[in-house]
């Protein structure tokens, strides 16, 4: 079993343009929620979100590719540029033909699917753009951004709705890990921001009308947000051998099925899936220093959430800090596990954990360090990101310092 | 039809159960609707009056709408259609 480690990083999203200034975001415990701002967002009764507000598509695209890029593919490119760039790799020979992309996405193209049933059914028209279908495809993403940097190796999407970004990952660990490739590109990306997308989470009661506030007695619900993160997974050996930059280490996975309600959570099946990718990691639960927690923000998840970091980890789970970085840039559904992952380098690279921010009120059911409010400085050697989807499918990342 | 017959005709229909089966007294907890079933059958009534209930499924207590019986919701769509007229 070859190791493998992270050696490019980029991302788009609410709190930052770059991955640079999503890791001073984080530090800085920055609000990225705010006012809606698309079109009919009058008759939604839900007005906020992660928005990206200050991107312009088409400084970054000419009109040829703006009409087969969904804006959920602009976020993955964007990503994956900055990822590839930083990782200091080309792909060409031998590396190009076993490189692949493995992406998280729950929707895909949702504002592809939104603009035009808003054309045939609202506006009556009965012709739609040629490409309508290649842009809204769950897989247009990774298979743009294997064609932009001559990536031929397996590459395909994971759809797990929250947990989208976690399989994915844990897939192209997979890949790395078991020397099918040395290098695989990886991550996740989501914009369900537009009227439908909103519209049909609206719709199950589960959103929060004024903010994301995880873990704390008063919270209300999720709030959504969008954006993409790319990594670079890169085999231990060939990074130094190239002197690469290495992020963190990923030491290992799990998945499980909770296989028990379509929508709530399981305890156990939460468990199973943290307590497993320890086993697979094979590290001393002790090491575990932060937990990116899934942290929705909803009643349901952050009790069962807390309740299954309390089994695993029994007394060592009061010793333990789990943030949710979703108060921050909202909950990116299919692409949140990677965007995520930032916050578990930023603690394992830089010593800082990042904060749970708009957290007023201590949950009784919720009694673990949450960082609350405020970043912290603290050494830390493992950290866990997990990520508890809808359909009851859980998928939880181990990352160790380097 | 009246507001109440429809009300027991959209519970009856989420609890699987026949219409005459319920009455004033019927609470959503007895018939075995859980969450799913609470926020399809407050989508329902929206539909069929069209109204808008405020009710977030994490405070489900705090709602001004009180969903826990057949009488109950059918005085709360009252005040509602009267509100939103």
């Amino acid at each position: 079993m070859k190791r493998v480690v992270i050696t490019g990083a980029g991302t788009i999203n609410s709190i930052g343009q770059d991955f640079p200034q999503t890791i001073n975001s984080l530090r800085e415990g920055r609000c990225g929620i705010s006012a809606l701002k698309f079109k009919d967002v009058e008759r939604l009764s839900i007005k906020i979100g992660g928005q990206i507000h200050n991107f312009e598509p088409d400084r970054h695209f000419n009109r040829q590719q703006l009409s087969l890029y969904d804006r959920y593919t602009q976020l993955t490119l964007i990503a994956a540029d900055e990822a590839i760039t930083q990782s200091g790799l080309t792909f060409n020979g031998e590396l190009a033909a076993s490189t692949g992309v493995v992406l998280g996405t729950a929707g895909g193209g949702v504002s592809t699917w939104d603009d035009n049933y808003r054309a045939v059914y609202e506006e009556g028209k009965n012709r739609v753009h040629p490409f309508v279908v290649p842009k809204l495809m769950n897989n247009a993403a990774a298979s743009h951004l294997s064609m932009k940097f001559n990536l031929k190796g397996p590459t395909f999407t994971v759809s797990s709705a929250c947990a989208s970004s976690n399989h994915a990952m844990a897939q192209a660990f997979q890949i790395v890990r078991s020397a099918q490739s040395p290098v695989m590109v990886t991550g996740g990306s989501e914009s369900m921001m537009c009227f439908g997308g909103i519209k049909a989470w609206e719709g199950l009661r589960v959103m929060s009308k004024d903010a994301c506030r995880p873990f704390s007695l008063n919270r209300n619900g999720m709030v959504q947000g969008e954006g993409a993160a790319i990594f670079v997974f890169e085999e231990l050996e060939h990074a130094k051998r190239r002197g690469a930059n290495i992020f963190c280490e990923v030491k290992g996975f799990a998945m499980s099925s909770d296989a028990a309600d379509i929508v709530n959570p399981s305890k156990h099946g939460a468990a199973r899936a943290i307590s497993n990718a320890l086993k697979d990691a094979q590290v001393n639960l002790e090491d575990v220093g932060y937990i990116n927690a899934h942290g929705t923000g909803t009643t349901a998840n952050d009790k069962t959430e807390c309740a299954a970091v309390a089994d695993v980890f029994g007394h060592h789970a009061d010793k333990i800090m789990i943030s949710s970085t979703k108060s921050m840039h909202g909950h990116i559904i299919g692409g949140t596990g990677a965007v995520e992952l930032i916050a578990c380098i930023l603690a394992l690279r830089d010593g800082v954990i990042s904060p749970t921010i708009g957290y007023i009120e201590h949950d009784p059911e919720c009694a673990l360090d949450v960082v609350p409010n405020e970043a912290r400085d603290a050494k830390v050697k493992l950290a866990i990101s997990n990520a508890f989807a809808f359909g009851g499918l859980n998928a939880v990342l181990v990352l160790q310092k380097v | 039809m009246d507001i109440r017959s429809k009300v027991i005709e959209i519970i009856a229909d989420q609890a699987i159960v026949e219409p005459s089966d319920l009455s004033d007294e019927s609470t959503l907890e007895s018939l075995g609707i859980d969450s799913l079933g609470l926020v399809e059958s407050i989508f329902a009534i929206e539909e069929a009056f069209n109204i808008q209930i405020p009710f977030n499924a994490n405070q489900p207590n705090e709602s001004p709408f009180d969903i826990s019986s057949v009488a109950t919701i059918v005085q709360g769509i009252e005040q509602l259609i009267q509100e939103q007229a």
